[in-house]
């Protein structure tokens, strides 16, 4: 396959960027997106050029660091048959002399370090304010010690699959976290060891999200549509009626 | 499985070849004697304490945040140390421990099925082929519960029954159920439990964490570990960080062999500037190759990917009888024309044979050119190109027929799902080709009862040194091992050591030592930036990658490995005139990132190979040509080879020394194995 | 937002209950507009003031509304920067889409609507008439009047649709996909009672069905 692609370049945060039109040959339908900008990568190094600069690492879906908009939709979701990480996006997907437009996710708390990398350290911090459960090392008990419903159990699982990637932000016309944020409120709010901080934890990871610079949520539901591991949209609900709820507690006030 | 005392050795030479020198053994006497249930307490009793108020006075450098680095940075910070925290990634979420699937053992006994602490430990020490240390191992499995607790009480969703309690599944080959899973991402749960840990640090200021910044030397003070050199990869500088102790917890290796199922940053820098500083380098050659990987699609390939050997339990692996028929749809080649190699050679345990015998088999497979799938250009042993298909088929036809498609997508839906997307074929009709693919890395830097490396004030953690899984790695332990080190091990040995850090020499910028590393570290950057050759970074890395496969993989042959060691010094001299990486240091270059780490991998792989060389036998993952049964299986050798080799740097491209710590086995008794 | 904006739809409810009352007559319709103006809730309050009090209600709910509108939109403008070269929509309704826009049109028109049938400033057909039945009337006689006002109710309707299924949501009943599928059932069956509601009176009247 010979494929074009018109690649976001910017030097650095605070450079101006551009599309930038190249040819990529000899794209076997095999490759992932990823190698296939490898394949660019390569062509470019060795005619001088700058390589195009992308954050990937595992390249099996898990770990959320690759993260590009391809042809207008975040990990190039409109492009695959399945929810996906750009990293298993295959070349198949594409049609031979198919234009390609990259781009890196857009949304003023993500800034641009370089071409198609961001900067997604904000996920981080709203982690801090709270998204965690404070059980110090060998202070556990025993395991069994609660028991958890399978119901609960499979909540919190589906919404602790969440890899971070940003691509709900990417997606979102607000650029809300909102999907982000209410996965670990809502991983957490299903387990019995979470309770005791389910409501300041709310408080406070809102207020950094918003902080942050991340938009409000208006409940659109893009965020849901290019999740790469399907996080529920009804997370968002569950995040609001703690929220709700929150304002009636005294705990985080 | 049977077992039968050892064989007596075929050779008995003592073998000082050119390659290396024998200097002294060595024996960690960390671990006190007396029964081995109480050695884990004698330990934590006898090591010095710092007193709380002390400890924000000292400074933790933790370079990695996967388990074992995310779990001890957080639980050291929860201490009061003053932890400093560094990932080349953007998150400590992004380590690459969030790749593993399967589950992680604990000995709880929540099945009654007669597990215990010493089962575990039993288990373990077996899996590694006799070459892993006891003790060690024993704390392991003695810690592995607290382990669970600790992850339930972050609140990692663990698979749970309808009654609310966690569910187990066997795993791994063994005969108890002591796996607890999170569906087909544990690591990712056991890894975000951790990172909410850490962050919960962050934020409380007792861990300061410096993402995207990757460690490129270290800093030997008087003969202790003080600090390490980073570069920022956002901008380039080049910095030093200075602490009263060093701990790396910076994975494996397996990407020497450029195509793995690591992650593309997974490196072996930092352990190896810290070799190259004084600390040993144990059994470097002990790798863990996986048999069900999906196969090499073609040159361009970038990693390989693992599908849970679950699949094994109801798949059979086949191959064509013919070579004429490995073209063809295997939905066209007759049942009588298939070769289920692995039940006909191994009929009690068929399928399920463990991982190195199942993946050393379809490599024979492929070399008789039976293998199915594209074929692959590859380099044969004396270095022609060659086209071989690498792949054997792992069919669900009988299962299809035995428990319908359904049954088949209950159990293992999301692999076959994710088989299909990266393949594009459809396995519920034709079936999976798989190829075995390095997966992970037992050796890594050598260390104590303590964690510690011979270098004081250095510590290793993690995947990252060589401890507990000897040969080869029992399923689903590496996690275990990587939050056994961060959460419970480190946090009650490292105080040992900085009891007396009071009496450290002051250091800062200024330091001789610090100034000579900071250099080190500018001059090799300024000289990888002005090669300027024709060659790319990962063309090199390819090529080394071939070099480690064709020789150092599953099948290693003396006169191969001496030829890899010349390929790789020329690899090597070649590089250095002919790479060209582009672009400056101040700057995000991730061609620069790249071409530092095939700088180490190059160094190491020479040394992986003279490891191999040196070890004359079969042993874990690992058949060595001239140590074999009749019959063609692995034969150990532990008259000989009963010790860890942990190896002296004294130069790139001189000899190493080899210093060997006998195992000894006062607990266990030695067993060969056998499945036939 | 989601208060304001339910308390709206309530109040868009009873408005159109209150037109429907134009098929019972003159006296009926008529009686009603008095009603409003007159002494609902006497002797709690003074006779004539509950009026003013429900205008003064839903003026603040609408400013409310367009002040929570507002910051959310600036928000928005805050966290986006750089706009895409290229970008496809997955999920988003057309409705979803146009909130913002959609609303400022609205608003405009709900002024001309105030200041049409309120203030009785801007009549098109002619003075006022002392009967709030003949002003009706005589404003939804003018063929063009009734498109304008059709054209509207759209723009109010799919405000509706999204909003109130998003108000559901802010207010935490989005429980699961299938409650999904039902809060936005529910939306589409009240923004369609609501068009239906509203247009068929005018419809009426310009076809002479509703005579003076």
């Amino acid at each position: 396959m010979n494929i074009t692609l018109r690649i976001w370049r910017q030097a650095n945060a605070s450079a101006e960027g551009r599309m930038v039109t190249y040819q990529v040959q000899d794209v076997s339908a095999d490759m992932s997106f990823l190698e296939m900008l490898d394949l660019l990568n390569e062509d470019l190094t060795l005619k001088g050029e700058e390589p195009v600069a992308f954050d990937h690492d595992c390249r099996e879906g898990i770990c959320g660091m690759c993260g590009v908009v391809i042809n207008g939709t975040a990990h190039g979701r409109g492009e695959s048959p399945v929810p996906t990480t750009t990293c298993q996006l295959h070349m198949r997907s594409f049609e031979d002399g198919a234009t390609i437009d990259v781009e890196p996710w857009r949304a003023g708390p993500f800034p641009v370090i370089k071409d198609l990398a961001v900067d997604r350290s904000a996920f981080d911090r709203i982690i801090q304010a709270g998204g965690f459960i404070s059980a110090n090392t060998g202070a556990a008990p025993e395991a069994h010690a609660a028991p958890v419903g399978k119901l609960q159990a499979d909540r919190a699982f589906d919404a602790a699959t969440c890899i971070g990637c940003g691509a709900c932000v990417a997606a979102c016309p607000n650029s809300s976290a909102m999907l982000f944020t209410a996965a670990k409120i809502t991983h957490l709010a299903m387990l019995p060891q979470g309770q005791p901080e389910r409501y300041s934890r709310i408080k406070t990871m809102i207020a950094v999200h918003d902080e942050e610079g991340f938009g409000g949520c208006t409940n659109i539901g893009e965020c849901a549509e290019v999740c790469p591991k399907q996080i529920p949209f009804d997370t968002i609900s569950q995040l609001n009626r703690d929220l709700i709820a929150s304002l009636f507690k005294k705990d985080g006030k | 499985m049977t077992t039968t005392t050892p064989a007596a050795p075929k050779t008995a030479k003592t073998q000082s070849t050119e390659y290396f020198e024998v200097g002294a053994e060595i024996k960690d006497a960390k671990a006190p004697g007396g029964a081995i249930e109480q050695k884990w307490s004698k330990r934590k009793f006898e090591a010095k304490l710092v007193n709380p108020s002390n400890r924000r006075k000292m400074t933790v450098i933790i370079v990695g945040t996967g388990l074992a680095g995310g779990a001890a940075a957080a639980s050291l910070g929860e201490a009061g140390y003053n932890v400093q925290n560094f990932c080349y990634q953007d998150s400590p979420r992004r380590a690459h421990s969030i790749a593993a699937q399967g589950g992680i053992n604990a000995a709880k006994n929540y099945r009654n099925d007669n597990d215990s602490t010493f089962r575990l430990f039993y288990d373990t020490v077996k899996g590694g082929d006799y070459r892993s240390r006891e003790t060690n191992v024993y704390r392991l499995a003695e810690v592995s519960s607290n382990i669970i607790d600790q992850c339930v009480a972050q609140g990692v969703p663990f698979a749970r029954e309808y009654g609310g309690l966690l569910d187990n599944r066997s795993f791994g080959g063994v005969q108890v159920q002591r796996t607890f899973y999170a569906r087909g991402q544990t690591g990712q749960q056991l890894l975000i439990g951790a990172y909410q840990a850490l962050e919960r640090q962050v934020a409380a200021g007792t861990v300061t964490m410096h993402t995207r910044h990757e460690m490129l030397e270290i800093i030997i003070v008087g003969g202790r570990a003080r600090g390490i050199i980073t570069r920022d990869m956002v901008t380039g500088e080049v910095e030093s960080h200075f602490a009263d102790v060093v701990v790396l917890a910076t994975g494996g290796y397996g990407n020497v062999f450029f195509l793995s199922t690591n992650a593309m940053g997974c490196n072996v820098t930092a352990n190896w500037r810290a070799h190259r500083k004084g600390a040993y380098f144990g059994n470097p050659c002990y790798t863990q190759i996986h048999p069900t990987c999906i196969p090499v699609h073609g040159e361009t390939q970038s990693k390989l990917t693992l599908m849970s050997e679950s699949l094994r339990n109801d798949g059979r692996i086949w191959v064509p009888k013919r070579a004429e028929d490995c073209e063809k749809d295997p939905r066209q080649i007759a049942e009588g024309d298939r070769d289920y190699y692995l039940e006909r050679i191994y009929p009690a345990f068929g399928n399920l044979v463990p991982r190195d015998i199942a993946s050393r088999q379809a490599k024979n497979m492929c070399d008789e050119g039976r293998g199915v799938g594209p074929a692959v250009k590859e380099f044969d042993a004396e270095g022609n190109e060659r086209f071989v298909r690498r792949g054997v088929y792992l069919d669900f036809a009988e299962a299809i027929g035995r428990i319908g498609k359904d049954g088949v997508a209950a159990r293992y839906g999301n692999l076959f799902d994710m088989y299909a997307q990266i393949t594009g074929e459809d396995p519920y009709e034709t079936g999976m080709r798989i190829y075995p693919a390095v997966h992970y890395t037992m050796g890594g830097l050598w260390v104590d009862y303590d964690l510690s490396s011979n270098v004081p004030g250095l510590y290793v953690t993690g995947e990252a040194n060589f401890s507990d899984h000897g040969a080869n790695r029992l399923g689903a332990s590496a996690l275990m091992q990587g939050l056994a080190d961060g959460y419970f091990v480190l946090p009650n040995t490292i105080n040992d050591y900085l009891a007396g850090s009071s009496k450290f020499e002051k250091v800062d910028e200024t330091h001789p030592a610090a100034v000579e590393a900071l250099e080190s570290v500018t001059d090799r950057i300024a000289k990888l930036l002005a090669v300027n050759g024709t060659r790319t970074v990962d063309s090199f890395h390819k090529e080394l990658g071939n070099i480690m496969w064709e020789y150092c993989g599953m099948y290693r042959t003396e006169a191969g490995l001496i030829k890899a060691i010349g390929l790789i010094r020329k690899l090597r001299e070649s590089f250095w005139k002919d790479v060209k990486v582009s672009g400056v240091n101040e700057d995000f270059n991730q061609t620069l990132e790249r071409a530092g780490r095939v700088v180490d991998f190059m160094e190491l792989g020479e040394l992986m190979c003279v490891d191999a060389l040196h070890r004359r036998e079969s042993c874990g993952g690992h058949f060595r040509a001239e140590s074999q049964t009749e019959d063609g299986e692995a034969l150990r050798h532990d008259d000989e080879y009963a010790y860890v080799a942990a190896w002296e740097y004294t130069g790139t491209a001189q000899t190493p020394i080899l210093h060997k710590e006998p195992l000894e086995y006062e607990f266990i008794e030695l067993k060969q194995r056998s499945y036939k | 937002m989601a208060i304001t904006g339910l308390i709206l739809i309530g109040f868009l409810l009873m408005h159109m209950y209150g037109n429907l009352k134009m098929f019972l007559g003159a006296e009926s319709f008529d009686h009603y507009a008095e009603w409003l103006k007159g002494d609902i809730l006497y002797p709690l309050i003074p006779k004539g003031w509950f009026i003013w009090l429900f205008r003064a209600f839903m003026v603040a709910a609408i400013v409310l509304h367009i002040y929570s509108a507002v910051t959310l939109w600036s928000r928005a403008v805050a966290a986006n920067p750089t706009a895409y070269a290229a970008k496809k929509k997955l999920a988003q309704t057309y409705s979803a889409r146009t909130m913002r826009w959609g609303g400022v049109i609205l608003a405009g028109l709900l002024i001309f609507h105030l200041a049409q049938f309120t203030v009785k400033a801007a009549l098109v057909n002619g003075p006022a008439s002392a009967s709030s039945y003949d002003m009706v009337i005589g404003e939804f006689s003018v063929w063009w009047m009734v498109l304008v006002y059709a054209l509207w109710i759209v723009t109010v309707c799919m405000h509706v649709r999204h909003g109130l299924w998003s108000a559901f949501a802010t207010l935490g009943a989005n429980t699961s996909a299938k409650a999904r599928a039902v809060l936005n059932g529910c939306a589409w069956a009240i923004a369609l009672l609501l068009y239906i509601g509203f247009m068929i009176m005018p419809v009426a009247v310009l076809f002479g069905w509703i005579r003076s």
